[in-house]
């Protein structure tokens, strides 16, 4: 296999020098889960920001580590998951210099989350209240985090339905009177309730099948441009986040294992997880390729294996991916300085076939005792 | 309906023998106050030894009730079912087992399927003995279905409890359970959608090796299209409980005909499209078409079911619904407006030939 060095070594943090104009920038943050069986390092010195008006999504598998970024980062997490390095600055229009996320005071960070980061929950049946009508529910939100007054309120509940294309009429309704798309399209809005300047997507349109699915993402598109909040887009399927996001991030046994533009990850993408990624999904269109998924299971985070940790998976993997540091370095055949891997290798257009077998097989004794 | 439908051939049929058949099958639910809920209305097709037919259709389109009435966990309002040219009657306790035993199914959530207290091992043991009766070597059983479904070393797996495993490898024991029973019909519903993107195409390829292996006749639900292009022989778009469009995979997810079938295609997620509507809506410019179409509540309770969401609908379809007109000898849409949504496909007439060979 011919893989040398790519060229180029600029450390991300340098050449994403988007520090100053971004709204929110997540450096080296660490989280860790203490489990008596040792700590899993969910997420591992992860370097992300996010521009104003930008949507970033975040790809990965289940338990590669994207929702623990994200919740760590706005400090939602509780024990036994602990953030033990990095600083999340946030720098919004309405805040009067950047503040570190991770050491504010609870009565500040209060103020902060909510009215200035808001989430979108993943399973919309769970995270909204059963016994609360939807009125209630977005008045709610707005008494918690707004100083207004009730009559304003009401009015204010019924206009940010408007907004996500839900008649007013439903503002009696319980959740279970909601279809799967009207619930979630309730969490957007109360997500909206108070002018956020950034959203956190967590997977918002898993649960849905794809009309509604192509509905509700061609109205965050809008609200997004209507409003000009920033948006973080967690899920695992790339597919979307081609079409949906600016930047996409691929996030792999908690760390970034590429970032760059949405374009620059399909036509070129570089690490071969991504290759993998976008080799998973049969597309609708165009000529049927033959497909090949990504064989194996993610390593177990109590003992990730030294190097790359996507190596006993990866089908170009040499035992010089043992070494590799994980920085992300600028892709040598891109000309876009910000599309960044952590593979240092120039792949050849095909993997090595007999380097493919071994690694599977080792990819199935590591998993064997894997938990969930 | 019925006669037109199965006027036409399965373009699934000629993988193999004759599994199982559905004949206007139809369900409906009682909601109260004396109104109907219609969840299948007069739906046929037949499953062929060794062959994917995929029911492909949103939330509430009545797919999984379909393969519930196939499964023998619902009640025909009308119409029949057969397998293996038998009329399938599962009235007494004894006959409805047999049936179990031929007729499997695979649920789609595999977080919620298997029981949190009881091992892998139990899992598997229980269909084993139910179906294949006391005399079998149970170690021997269990070590083959866990190899068949690629959970190795097995030993290692069968003491497991489900929270202790993946999704995927919780979906392979879903597989390895309903093989137990030594089917020659599953019935999958949605197995792969509850996992993630990277590990449903390795699922899909499993769930194909074992119908080859086993030459099983198998119904894939799904709402996902493209994977209904990749994985089955014949896709049956189904709407409001009635199906809408049917033919050959490739053809018809490369040439939806029926409008709503379009409207699925223009929805699945298109990554080698950079420039899709999604962001074209971004920069400003209005999207158009079936984007705009909401509230799938709707569903029209005379003329055709699509009419009150479809862009074409005219007074036609609004008083009357279309039956399944064939296109090709293999392909049938029911649409009065066929014309004006896929005028390529529109067949030329009686006699003349075709207007476009697919």
């Amino acid at each position: 296999m011919t893989a040398s060095p790519g060229q180029a070594p600029i450390p991300v943090a340098t050449s994403l020098a988007a520090g100053q104009d971004s709204v929110l920038d997540i450096r080296d943050l660490s989280v860790v889960y203490r489990t008596p069986g040792g700590d899993v390092r969910a997420v591992d010195k992860v370097n992300l920001s996010l521009a104003p008006g930008e949507v970033v999504g975040l790809a990965g598998e289940s338990g590669s580590g994207k929702s623990t970024l994200v919740y760590g980062a706005c400090r939602l997490l509780r024990a036994p998951a602990l953030v033990t390095s990095g600083s999340v600055t946030y720098s919004g229009r309405r805040a009067t210099e950047p503040v570190d996320l991770l050491r504010l005071q609870p009565d500040e960070l209060q103020r902060l989350r909510w009215r200035e980061i808001a989430i979108v929950f993943q399973s919309a049946m769970n995270a909204l209240n059963p016994v609360l009508n939807v009125r209630d529910q977005l008045l709610d939100v707005i008494h918690a985090h707004l100083r207004m007054p009730r009559d304003e309120a009401r009015d204010r509940a019924g206009s940010l339905l408007d907004l996500v294309g839900i008649p007013r009429s439903r503002l009696r309704s319980y959740p279970h009177e909601l279809s799967g798309g009207m619930r979630q399209r309730v969490m957007i809005a109360m997500a909206l309730a108070t002018d956020p300047e950034v959203v956190i997507m967590d997977e918002p349109t898993t649960a849905l099948d794809v009309v509604v699915q192509r509905d509700i993402l061609a109205q965050i598109v809008e609200l997004k441009e209507q409003l000009g909040f920033s948006i973080v887009f967690i899920t695992h399927d790339l597919s979307l986040l081609l079409e949906l996001a600016d930047r996409i991030a691929v996030m792999y046994a908690g760390q970034l294992l590429e970032i760059g533009t949405a374009a620059e990850i399909q036509r070129e993408p570089s690490h071969p997880y991504t290759k993998g990624l976008l080799n998973s999904f049969p597309s609708l269109r165009g000529p049927r390729r033959d497909l090949a998924g990504i064989p194996g299971s993610p390593p177990d985070l109590r003992d990730p294996p030294p190097g790359c940790p996507f190596l006993p998976r990866c089908a170009y993997g040499t035992s010089a991916c043992e070494d590799v540091d994980m920085n992300l370095l600028q892709v040598a055949t891109s000309k876009d300085p910000e599309h960044v891997t952590a593979c240092p290798f120039v792949l050849p257009d095909t993997p090595a076939p007999q380097s493919r077998g071994a690694r599977q097989e080792t990819a199935g004794q590591k998993t064997a005792g894997e938990p969930t | 309906m019925t006669e037109q439908a199965t006027a036409l051939t399965s373009a699934a049929a000629a993988r193999g023998e004759l599994a199982m058949e559905a004949i206007a099958v139809s369900k409906d639910f009682r909601i109260g106050r004396g109104q109907t809920l219609h969840a299948v209305r007069d739906v046929s097709f037949n499953l062929y030894r060794g062959a994917v037919v995929a029911l492909v259709g949103e939330s509430g389109s009545g797919k999984s009730t379909a393969a519930r009435l196939l499964a023998g966990q619902e009640r025909l309002t009308s119409g029949e079912i057969k397998l293996d040219g038998k009329p399938v009657d599962v009235s007494s306790r004894g006959d409805f087992r047999h049936y179990k035993s031929q007729v499997q199914y695979v649920f789609q959530d595999p977080f919620a399927s298997l029981n949190p207290v009881h091992t892998v091992q139990y899992h598997l043991e229980r269909p084993l003995r139910l179906h294949q009766g006391r005399g079998i070597d149970m170690d021997a059983e269990l070590v083959a279905l866990m190899e068949q479904v690629r959970l190795t070393p097995p030993r290692q797996f069968l003491v497991k409890y489900p929270h202790e495993l993946s999704g995927g490898q919780r979906q392979r024991v879903s597989f390895a359970r309903a093989l137990a029973a030594k089917p020659s019909v599953l019935l999958a519903d949605e197995p792969v959608s509850m996992l993630d993107v990277s590990i449903r195409l390795e699922m899909l390829s499993l769930l194909d090796d074992l119908r080859q292996r086993f030459s099983l006749a198998m119904l894939y639900i799904t709402h996902d299209i493209a994977s209904a292009r990749y994985f089955a022989d014949e896709v049956l778009v189904m709407y409001a409980g009635e199906i809408v469009e049917r033919g050959p995979a490739e053809e018809v997810t490369q040439q939806p005909a029926h409008p709503y079938t379009q409207l699925l295609v223009a929805s699945a997620p298109d990554p080698d499209n950079l420039g899709s509507t999604l962001r074209r809506g971004a920069n400003g410019t209005r999207r158009q078409g079936p984007q705009q179409i909401r509230t799938p509540e709707q569903v029209a309770t005379v003329g055709c079911p699509f009419s009150t969401r479809c862009p074409l609908a005219e007074d036609r379809c609004r008083e009357e619904d279309p039956t399944l007109l064939p296109i090709t000898a293999t392909r049938g849409a029911a649409c009065w407006r066929l014309d004006a949504a896929a005028p390529e496909l529109v067949p030329g007439p009686p006699g003349g030939g075709r207007t476009t060979e697919i």
